[in-house]
């Protein structure tokens, strides 16, 4: 038999029109599952009034993004026994720096709208993809191979983000990192959206999106490399060059 | 004149795939569902765009569907497909037998495969097993699940469809004579309970299914078949790497993003809401995934979850059910006009799913319309959150 903790679920709650709170919920749990079973377990057996965002449950759909403890996490890869122990809490918030929709869902029209205009991939060819050491692979034109891009869209870098949390003009961590990862040589009709005030030239390099992104994107280095590629833009504008 | 009205029920693959396809044809169309999109089965898939290569044995109906689709689908949603193909390879010589049923089974079902050397598949894909005794090319790729979903959604929403989510069906509205004209839902983002009335209600619910077809006492049911899925943190390989050998426990590896994703198992259950992953099962996954590609030994798991197949209920276990799927039209099955149930298929087939019912649809509401959705290619899945609802 496989060990099993007891677990005190504590959950924001908030329906439109109501105050919101936190609920507790008494949960079984082995230490092996992930905090979004525990949450699924709820709505199953428990309140069939909660609500949360999830679809494929192994990090690749990004719907799960929630607060775990205070901190961003990707709930259907965080293991119970990373956040917490045998007769411990769980404490689930959601995101932050989008507006609440229902419990622990947001409203993320806003950052889908600008990751579309930001003209974020998904399907990259595997030659323009990062590797596992964070280089992109030199570009080979016999490649005809593809593969998902690693931002997921979870929202969990503008939920991490200090600046996003004081100005929600600012554009945020994953937009920013698109925008550097197909360059502004690909897409230089970019520059002006990205190059001003509230733009790659807000971030304060607090570092908080690398350090809550599941899914390897890393974009506060990508945030500060962009800068170089607008300048390097600005440049070749002023020479009229491509 | 006024547009006809439908009510889909669930926002899984087969509830978006038929929300685009009516919206196409002219109607009004209103998804309510329980959860987010693809909180069920569909969200949980491993996102295999199938070749079809996995039926062309003893399943041909469904291969046939799913290579036709994987070509419409290429065709109208690129944008969430990782298009690479996929491999079946033989490690031990029962797999090699098994080669010679599925050269004759794909030339069957029209899907074009390519017998490679060991060392050429070696070549393609170093770190499969380098035991292997053959290989077959075939044309596989893989999905991302919510996006696909979200493509056909947004491009429904985008032709007037309104996406009612975290809504739950709680009774169906008769009209006095026992037929259904309506559903009454509960709000779940407020507490609200409120009636939809619509000309024909579509139950899309899948593994759900019998909660719907149970309040009109009909016999229509599916057989919920849970089967794990445990994902793993690098992606050893390029292209789907299935076992050559019949359907069977954890037959296939794919990539993901910076993933892999082994699959499955396949048993049966009466409460699909929630179902407990059974670590044996994730064990006997990571063994069988090392018999493919032996350096996922070295990898760490990502994440573990079961998810369930919507069989059509036969007599017969698991495996030995088809993958087609069935649309009913619950006056000829029950006597009860004004509600349709769709249910079994895969994802791959979620397009075709969606015309045969929105065919039933047309038909029993007199309405001449042709689908269109082989042609349409779908707009960009992030759109389905800037329209408007």
């Amino acid at each position: 038999m496989s060990e099993t903790w007891t677990i005190k679920y504590v959950i924001y709650r908030e329906k439109k029109g109501q105050e919101p709170k936190f609920e507790e919920f008494s949960l079984e749990m082995r230490p092996e599952e992930y905090v979004l079973d525990g949450v699924e377990k709820i709505w199953a057996y428990h309140d069939r009034s909660l609500t949360f965002q999830h679809a494929c449950h192994h990090s690749t759909c990004g719907a799960c993004g929630m607060l775990v403890n205070g901190v961003e996490k990707l709930t259907c890869i965080t293991k119970i026994k990373d956040v917490t122990e045998n007769g411990g809490v769980v404490r689930i918030e959601p995101m932050r720096n989008f507006p609440v929709v229902s419990d622990l869902v947001v409203d993320m029209s806003t950052f889908f709208s600008r990751m579309e205009t930001a003209k974020a991939r998904q399907v990259v060819s595997l030659s323009e993809s990062p590797t596992d050491s964070g280089i992109k692979r030199e570009p080979n034109a016999a490649d005809d191979l593809y593969r998902l891009s690693d931002c997921i869209e979870c929202g969990l870098c503008i939920s991490a983000c200090p600046i996003t949390a004081t100005n929600p003009e600012y554009l945020g961590p994953a937009i920013l990192a698109a925008v550097q990862l197909n360059g502004l040589d690909r897409f230089p009709e970019l520059l002006s959206w990205v190059d001003n005030a509230d733009g790659v030239w807000r971030c304060h390099s607090a570092f908080e999106c690398t350090e809550v992104c599941p899914s390897n994107v890393e974009p506060a280095w990508r945030i500060m490399d962009l800068r170089k590629q607008v300048v390097s833009r600005r440049v070749k504008n002023l020479f009229g060059m491509k | 004149m006024s547009k006809p009205t439908a009510i889909v029920i669930g926002a899984g693959f087969t509830g978006v795939a038929t929300a685009h396809d009516l919206a196409l044809r002219g109607f009004e169309v209103t998804v309510v569902e329980r959860g987010p999109i693809v909180n069920g089965t569909s969200g949980r898939t491993h996102g295999l765009l199938h070749s079809g290569g996995r039926y062309a044995v003893k399943d041909q109906e469904s291969a046939i569907e799913c290579i036709v689709e994987n070509r419409i689908l290429r065709k109208i949603v690129p944008q969430v497909i990782e298009p690479n193909g996929g491999l079946f390879i033989a490690i031990t010589e029962e797999d090699l037998a098994y080669g010679e049923l599925f050269i004759d089974g794909c030339q069957q079902c029209d899907i074009d495969i390519e017998e490679l050397t060991p060392k050429q598949a070696l070549e393609l894909e170093p770190n499969i097993n380098p035991k292997l005794l053959a290989a077959f090319l075939v044309p596989d790729g893989t999905f991302d699940p919510l996006r696909l979903a979200l493509a056909f959604a947004a491009t429904a929403k985008k032709n007037g469809a309104r996406f009612k989510l975290y809504t739950e069906v709680e009774n169906l509205l008769f009209d006095g004579q026992g037929n259904v004209v309506g559903i009454q839902v509960w709000d779940r983002t407020s507490g609200e309970r409120y009636d939809l009335h619509a000309d024909i209600i579509i139950n899309a619910t899948g593994a759900w299914a019998g909660q719907i077809t149970q309040k009109v006492n009909s016999d229509v049911s599916v057989t919920p078949t849970p089967g794990v899925m445990v994902a793993y943190d690098q992606r050893l390989i390029q292209r789907a790497i299935n076992r050559l050998c019949k359907p069977s426990d954890g037959d296939i590896v794919l990539p993901q993003r910076r993933m892999m994703v082994v699959g499955t198992t396949s048993f049966t259950v009466e409460d699909v809401d929630y179902v407990p992953v059974v670590e044996e099962q994730v064990q006997e996954m990571l063994k069988r995934g090392a018999e493919l590609i032996p350096g996922i030994l070295q990898t760490k798991e990502r994440g573990a979850y079961m998810a369930t197949r919507p069989l059509i209920k036969e007599s017969g276990p698991g495996r030995s059910i088809s993958r087609t799927f069935k649309c009913y039209d619950h006056k000829v099955v029950d006597n009860v006009d004004g509600l349709i149930t769709i249910t079994g298929g895969k994802a791959t087939t979620l397009r075709q799913m969606a015309e045969r019912v929105a065919d039933m649809a047309c038909e029993k509401l007199g309405i001449q319309a042709t689908c269109l959705t082989a042609e349409v290619p779908l707009i960009s899945y992030r759109e389905y959150y800037r329209l408007p609802n």
